[in-house]
């Protein structure tokens, strides 16, 4: 690993001249946005929505690229790699997110973003809940977590090319966060999507490719499995190789976490609100759910075959890289790296462009200077500006990195889905929510996260994170059903025609 | 007061959102399914001991029918789901004519 491998940084140039390409090809649809005087808030719907412009198939792929992070494919592959079969049984409690989302949120959602013209998912709270507190703890919620949970990803990102290019990682940092930051900058939410469709191909060939080579490798899945079982019993079980770690509500836990729960993340329903018209959610969900299924599974499969064919190496986290170095030659494992390397652009380029759509479109604009909604090129100068400030700043996060990004990543999105889960869903959904019940919900939400955390890590055995839901749920519907109901003009302007 | 009773009179509710909702609906039922099939066939016969493991196609039978299976069974459940039972609204705003005529069509 000292010398630097060329194949694979070959591999990776020619990817990355792709991602630019089409950060460009985007930046003309920007640039003609930002130009409008007319149109209110044109630049940013084309800025942070991507003009509603989504098809189906560019849909699917940025959702599920999206979701599935340096998580699913780095870390998840790297405990499968300690814990065996019951990890791929873990993380297929990820596999709903695909048809589960979309059709929860529904069209219902993509409507109501219509009436209210929201390109953010403060947009929404603001629209529904009418409350200066419910805007600005949302705002600061995301800003807050997304630098952390962007901070992870990076140094997930620079930790993969420092593996398989064999540079430093401090280059590798900063090569990745250069190419995110140009086009993310010029090229907005329509060059996160196209990038991700593209992205999104790249991880699907990539992880096909490695999971064949693998069990090749391996001698067939046979063979395979029962190695594993000669190496350690507990590696096919669904009970992982240590005891009472994997326990049964714990494992099943994870639907409410990854499975359900994602629901609530802005990223995920902001993509919900930017789609053209049904048939696009409709193969949305398709094609979605297909490729989250497979990716899902071959990924892990992939790390959890690896503890027999490459076994002992020091880090699971290593485990994809050694793997592709290692069945394959130089070129091909370039561009099956490329493919988990994906999933961390194409995660956090969505991240940095919701966080930027936190700064201008939720705080600036509303509470610093409402007038710049009607200048586009005013609107569109502070969002390049932002986009490369809190890319900075994320950079100057992922320079010292703390080791178990999985954890950190976990942490991050347990904080934003407290806030923002029910809020979405209740206010979507049931009439009678309200801003109390729903500062409630966030307040009761992310605190008692926080508190379990530090002193009740497995409430009832099961995530940390699963307790504290049902907490803010019935804080929501309580404090809702003790106060007064929401005005009737925001009911008609959500519910009327 | 008397004019919030008229404003209430006046108010019809969106027609497209009885369908949005009956979707919603299907799609947390399908995901509550996917789970008890996972947690059913996973804990059922994973369980026991990993001597006493029965195999399809050299996976364990419990990760093959909770994992894999599952898996397949509820792709396939989702693209009938949405081919069959989601219907094409249009998702801009529509006035009250367009409202009508939604109605009629989704009845």
């Amino acid at each position: 690993m000292q010398n630097i491998n060329m194949n694979v940084l070959g591999a990776l140039i020619v990817y990355f001249i792709g991602v630019f390409g089409i950060g460009f090809y985007s930046m003309k649809f920007v640039a003609k946005a930002s130009s409008q005087v007319t149109d209110e808030g044109g630049f940013l719907t084309e800025y942070l929505a991507g003009g509603r412009d989504l098809g189906g198939f560019v849909l699917a792929m940025t959702m599920v690229a999206t979701y599935l992070s340096a998580g699913s494919f780095i870390g998840g592959p790297g405990t499968a790699y300690t814990f065996g079969l019951g990890w791929v049984f873990l993380a297929m409690s990820q596999m709903p997110t695909g048809y589960f989302t979309l059709a929860v949120l529904g069209k219902k959602f993509a409507i109501v973003a219509r009436k209210i013209n929201a390109v953010t998912v403060t947009d929404f709270l603001r629209a529904r809940y009418d409350n200066k507190a419910v805007v600005i703890i949302s705002s600061i919620s995301i800003i807050a977590f997304f630098i952390a949970a962007m901070g992870a990803q990076w140094i997930g990102a620079a930790r993969l090319i420092e593996g398989s290019v064999g540079v430093s990682y401090r280059v590798a940092l900063l090569f990745f966060a250069i190419t995110v930051l140009v086009y993310t900058t010029i090229g907005g939410f329509r060059a996160v999507a196209l990038t991700d469709a593209m992205q999104g191909v790249v991880m699907t060939i990539g992880a096909f490719a490695l999971l064949i080579g693998t069990i090749t490798a391996g001698g067939g899945v046979t063979n395979i499995i029962q190695n594993m079982y000669a190496q350690d019993p507990g590696l096919i079980s669904p009970f992982g190789v240590q005891e009472g770690f994997m326990t049964m509500a714990w494992v099943t836990s994870f639907w409410i976490l990854v499975g359900f729960a994602i629901v609530g993340l802005p990223q995920v329903a902001t993509r919900a609100m930017s789609y053209k018209d049904s048939n696009s959610m409709k193969k949305g969900i398709i094609y979605g759910t297909v490729v989250s299924m497979f990716l899902l599974l071959s990924m892990h499969f992939i790390g959890a075959f690896g503890s027999v064919i490459v076994p002992g190496i020091e880090a699971g986290d290593l485990v994809i890289p050694t793997m592709a170095t290692r069945l394959f030659p130089g070129a091909i494992a370039g561009i099956i790296l490329a493919g988990p390397l994906a999933a961390v652009m194409s995660t956090v380029d969505s991240q940095l462009l919701i966080v930027v759509g936190a700064i201008v479109n939720d705080l600036y604009i509303n509470y610093i200077n409402p007038e710049a909604r009607k200048n586009a090129k005013l609107t569109s100068r502070i969002s390049f500006g932002a986009t490369i400030v809190v890319g900075i700043l994320v950079y100057m996060v992922a320079f010292n990195p703390p080791p178990l990004m999985v954890w950190l990543n976990l942490y991050a999105n347990a904080g934003l889905i407290s806030t923002f889960l029910w809020t979405v869903i209740l206010g979507l959904y049931w009439k009678r929510a309200n801003a109390p019940g729903a500062l409630a919900s966030m307040v009761v939400g992310v605190g008692t996260y926080i508190l379990f955390s530090k002193v009740w890590a497995r409430p009832l055995g099961m995530h940390t994170i699963a307790l504290p839901l049902i907490l803010s749920l019935i804080a929501f519907v309580a404090v809702s059903m003790s106060t007064r109901e929401p005005e009737e003009r925001i009911i008609e302007t959500f519910w009327g025609i | 007061m008397k004019e919030t009773v008229e404003r209430k009179k006046e108010f019809i509710e969106d027609p497209r959102y009885k369908q949005c909702n009956r979707e919603a609906l299907m799609g947390a039922g399908l995901g509550i399914a996917n789970l008890i099939w996972w947690f059913g066939w996973g804990y059922g016969l994973g369980s026991g001991s990993p001597s006493e493991y029965t195999y399809i196609m050299g996976f364990p039978a419990w990760f093959f029918m909770s994992s894999i299976v599952g898996a397949i069974l509820f792709t396939v459940l989702a693209v009938i789901m949405v081919s069959k039972y989601f219907k094409e609204v249009p998702l801009e705003t529509i006035n009250k004519k367009e409202a009508e005529a939604i109605q009629q069509e989704l009845e």
